[in-house]
């Protein structure tokens, strides 16, 4: 059972959302140039990976808002909240990689 | 050693403690011609068939567990092959054949107990939609009926027909050929005619990696060291991606727990299937008396093998909605299982964009009703480096050309 903490109304019970699957999956912005191979990658293929998971959640029961959880699929830890907009990476700990932390 | 009641007579003077293994525990070898990466249900059905019928000797089967131990080992075990396009039909009717003989040809009782499967209607659309589904059903040879709550009653006494609760009881689709069968001794019974024909069946032994050159894949890195194969077959189930990712693609599947629980033992009292997709439950009775009870998948990916309370709490209301005298039932044990979820709810059985290399997945939450089925198409596919005309359909190609398999209908709750 995860404990979410929407951006707008705090720590809620899973049962208040809906997830809305993998984030960051951008919509192609000329459809008409669009091979075969590359619909079929927007629409249909999946990363899956097994551990850090960034997903769209829906805060349904709510205040019915949109956000993104980064999450870890193996253990369901949830490494990051943040919101629809903000910056995929993140800054803080991309840099702390980056210094081999 | 042929099981047989002469066996069983014999052994059982000896108190049963001579019982030969039933299958061997051999070191992988160097190099085979076919790897078949993991060991469930229908893995271990794709190395027997590879042997049996095309003749391959030189089969291992790698399974990073136990066999069996992944959703083979954790399913509700609902056999069926009432499906809606022509295509699935065929091939789940053509695993239920094979299950019809499976205890015999492979010398191990499966305990296939075709009792029924039962599919509720609530409203006049699901009345409707399952005369649809019905007709189709039977237009494919298949054998399928619409049972009306008189005649549901007659079949289930203990159902709620009431016309005064929120879902009331409409009609019901009936597979009489649909039934159960024991999950462990699929996966064993087929293990042990593998190992007979020569195949080498390695538990412990996780796939880490895909080794490919130009001319298609030539082995795999292992915990236990390097194996050559000439072909390689994945059968994964929930780890599919991350099978996928090791040889440089991705797959159209998604990966989410399905939860089951079983209630503590009771009398006889339910003797066939009944599932409802509407209130989202299903439920049998195994032959120790548990009431084996399931519903639908988990809503977020997950490769954890275990779910939310929340999934649970539901499937136990829809449960007491159709069954009012099971509400005082303690459950005994509850689990999760990693299944493979493909856009269309079909499966793919197929070649990839790496030459000699096969997958089989995206069973999603139905897939062991065509454990005997898969096993055979897929080791056609693999021999022959071309799909056998009952998966030619549930290609990977089709999430390109778009001829998707919808099946939607048919597998909205697990099963
Ligand atoms: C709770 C639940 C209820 C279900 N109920 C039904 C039902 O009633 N009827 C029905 O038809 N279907 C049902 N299913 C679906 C069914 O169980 C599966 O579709 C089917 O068993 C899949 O079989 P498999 O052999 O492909 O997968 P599995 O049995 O999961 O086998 C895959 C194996 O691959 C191994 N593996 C994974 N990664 C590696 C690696 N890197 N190296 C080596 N080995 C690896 C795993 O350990 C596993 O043993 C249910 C599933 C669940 C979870
Ligand atoms: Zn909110």
């Amino acid at each position: 059972m995860l404990l979410i903490r929407c951006p707008w109304c705090g720590p809620r019970d899973e049962s208040e959302f809906h997830c809305g699957g993998e984030a960051h999956i951008v919509r192609p912005l000329s459809p008409d140039d669009l091979s075969d191979e590359q619909w079929a990658d927007y629409l249909f293929m999946r990363s899956n990976p097994k551990g850090a998971h960034r997903e769209r959640w829906y805060h349904e029961a709510g205040c019915r808002r949109w956000f993104n959880i980064e999450r870890d699929t193996l253990t369901h830890e949830i490494l990051r909240i943040y919101r629809i907009g903000e910056a995929a990476e993140d800054k803080k700990r991309a840099k702390a990689k980056g210094k081999g932390a | 050693m042929r099981y047989s009641i002469l066996s069983l007579l014999g052994n059982a003077l000896r108190s049963h403690r001579r019982w030969p293994a039933a299958w061997r525990n051999p070191q992988p070898k160097e190099a085979y011609d076919v790897v078949i990466v993991g060991g469930g249900g229908h893995g271990l059905a794709t190395a027997y068939y590879l042997a049996a019928e095309h003749g391959i000797k030189r089969v291992a089967v790698l399974e990073k567990g136990w066999i069996g131990g992944g959703n083979t080992g954790r399913n509700t075990t609902i056999i069926r092959s009432n499906y809606l396009q022509d295509q699935s039909a065929h091939l789940y009717e053509h695993s239920l054949r094979l299950y019809e003989n499976l205890s015999s040809t492979l010398n191990f009782n499966i305990m296939l107990s075709q009792r029924g499967v039962l599919n509720l209607a609530h409203n006049e659309h699901d009345l409707r939609e399952l005369s649809r589904r019905v007709h189709a059903i039977r237009l494919n040879g298949i054998d399928s009926q619409i049972l009306t709550p008189d005649q549901i009653k007659a079949m289930v006494p203990i159902i709620n027909t009431s016309p005064d609760v929120r879902y009331p009881v409409l009609g019901a689709s009936l597979q009489r050929r649909g039934g159960v069968a024991r999950h462990d001794a699929v996966a064993w019974g087929f293990a042990r005619a593998a190992d007979a024909l020569g195949v080498d069946i390695i538990q412990n032994c996780e796939v880490t990696g895909i080794r490919r050159g130009d001319e298609g894949v030539e082995g795999v890195e292992t915990t236990r060291g390097y194996i050559q194969a000439n072909k390689v077959g994945v059968v994964v189930a929930g780890h599919a991606s991350v099978l996928a990712q090791m040889a440089g693609f991705r797959l159209p599947v998604e990966s989410h727990a399905l939860q089951a629980l079983v209630s503590e033992p009771i009398k006889p009292i339910h003797d066939t299937v009944v599932m409802s997709n509407a209130v989202h439950v299903y439920v049998s009775q195994s032959d120790k008396g548990e009431l084996v009870i399931g519903a639908g998948i988990d809503g977020y990916n997950s490769y954890a093998q275990r779910g939310s309370f929340r999934v649970i709490e539901e499937q136990m209301g829809a449960l007491l909605e159709l069954f009012p005298i099971f509400s005082r039932l303690k459950m005994l044990r509850h689990w999760a299982g990693i299944v493979d979820i493909c856009p269309d709810a079909s499966p793919i059985i197929s070649k990839t964009p790496v030459r000699h290399l096969y997958f089989n997945c995206g069973w999603g939450t139905g897939g062991f009703k065509a454990t005997p089925g898969s096993g055979h198409v897929f080791a056609h596919t693999i021999a022959r480096d071309e799909p056998h005309p009952l998966n030619a359909a549930f290609n990977l190609d089709r999430f390109t050309g778009g001829a998707l398999v919808d099946e939607h209908g048919a597998a909205a709750v697990a099963h």
